[in-house]
């Protein structure tokens, strides 16, 4: 098997008490990226990545983690050996202190990387005597990525990894996880409602709507292919249909049509010539505008 | 160094800013032939960006010859780097001249005309200068 993907799923269903939490989920993240998972709440994402860790079974569809099946009992225990996971809760036990679960989770792990514990214990200024239960949220963040990081794991998967965090201490957070991703070999998937870092340190981006993927791809591909044409004309924008493949979204406004465009702009810019606009204007649209146009599409 | 400044929200994209900033940079000497760029691992680090997308800009930057990557040493700016933005330009002004010179054909006027309106119109500037 290819190991391109370090995750591949394909037509991931899932319902709970007859709401549809997946509906055919075709997912891929290639090794060494740093995927953002992207999509409103209730979209599907954690679901997801229960799925994923072998936390929760598929209705049907595949999934496959490092090419091992995540469905089925032991390879499902293999995935969870070399992956990083840091819930959206930030799961810890309260009553030790971070000097203890560091000990008591550094012993689950025999490639447990002490040089990155006393790395991580300095650069994050964890107070090691300190229980976890009287820890900050932003500490309490920090500790169990640190102790996601030391397992010498080939896949990090976070929940929110930032949410709750302060500008600076989530500025932190990003420039640890794009530092650990420079020296080590290693693939983080993570979900986030906060565009601006998936912009920022992501080099891919998956965006699920209603249990479906509806955008997947490199970031850089899609702020280059990504475009909004608007039309203006002389009087009022005339009813056109556009042929064009990849408009995912038309809104009409007086004078003006104003398309967004997900690839090939120029064929749109070659068909809408034929309504003699006034003018036609083709401008980059940003990660925020790709997301709000594709999570809509289908609601209006 | 905090040489660059990269915007991902403007819908450019990450590593064409990054190239275009190194290019800006060699432009405006801030960078020099010879000069050794960051790292790519301590660049993203320090710009909190993707390492692949450095790597991207440097690959595609080696490829155009504004930067050579010597394994194990990292990139450096290519002693052409200068020569290479020279030619860019002289490309450019080739067709804002040739573009001149259709409109001055359009007036009909003949090749020795428009040769002296050139050569008129430098020495004018020649002399404006020195005056």
């Amino acid at each position: 098997m290819a190991e391109e993907w370090i995750v591949e799923a394909n037509g991931l269903r899932k319902t709970y008490d007859g709401f549809e939490a997946l509906g055919g989920l075709d997912l891929q993240v290639p090794r060494g990226s740093i995927c953002g998972f992207l999509g409103r709440n209730g979209a599907g994402k954690t679901t997801t990545i229960k799925i994923l860790l072998g936390m929760t079974a598929p209705a049907s569809g595949s999934a496959r983690v490092f090419g091992l099946d995540a469905t089925q009992a032991q390879p499902s225990v293999e995935i969870r050996r070399r992956t990083g996971f840091v819930s959206e809760d930030k799961d810890l036990y309260d009553s030790m202190t971070v000097a203890e679960i560091t000990r008591f989770t550094a012993s689950f792990y025999p490639r447990w990387r002490r040089d990155l514990q006393e790395k991580y214990l300095r650069r994050f200024e964890l107070p090691q005597e300190r229980r976890v239960k009287a820890l900050s949220r932003g500490m309490r963040t920090k500790l169990a990525l640190m102790l996601a990081l030391c397992r010498g794991a080939e896949l990090l998967i976070l929940d929110e990894p930032t949410s709750g965090l302060d500008p600076a201490m989530a500025e932190e957070v990003l420039q640890a996880l794009v530092g650990h991703v420079a020296r080590e070999e290693m693939t983080i998937f993570f979900s986030s409602h906060q565009l601006t870092e998936v912009d920022q340190i992501g080099d891919r981006i998956v965006i699920i709507d209603r249990g479906r993927a509806v955008v997947t791809g490199a970031l850089d591909d899609l702020r280059e292919s990504f475009r909004r044409v608007q039309l203006v004309f002389d009087g009022a924008a005339p009813a056109a249909e556009f042929r064009a493949a990849n408009i995912t979204r038309v809104q009409r406004n007086g004078r003006v049509i104003s398309l967004l465009v997900s690839a090939n702009a120029d064929a749109v810019v070659d068909e809408a010539r034929a309504w003699n606009p006034a003018s036609i204007e083709v401008t980059p649209v940003t990660l925020k505008e790709i997301f709000l146009e594709s999570i809509r599409m289908e609601g209006d | 160094m905090m040489l660059f400044r990269l915007n991902p929200s403007v819908g450019v994209p990450i590593y064409l800013q990054l190239m275009e900033q190194v290019k800006h940079a060699i432009e405006t000497g801030a960078l020099q032939p010879g000069d050794q760029l960051p790292g790519i691992r301590p660049l993203a680090e320090e710009l909190v960006m993707n390492p692949n997308t450095v790597a991207k800009a440097y690959r595609e930057l080696e490829h155009e010859g504004v930067i050579e990557l010597r394994h194990g040493a990292g990139a450096f700016v290519t002693a052409n780097a200068r020569a290479g933005k020279l030619a860019d330009k002289l490309k450019q002004a080739q067709s804002i001249v040739a573009g001149a010179v259709d409109r001055l054909r359009a007036q009909r006027l003949s090749e020795e005309e428009i040769r002296r309106l050139f050569e008129a119109e430098l020495s004018a500037r020649r002399g404006g200068r020195r005056g």
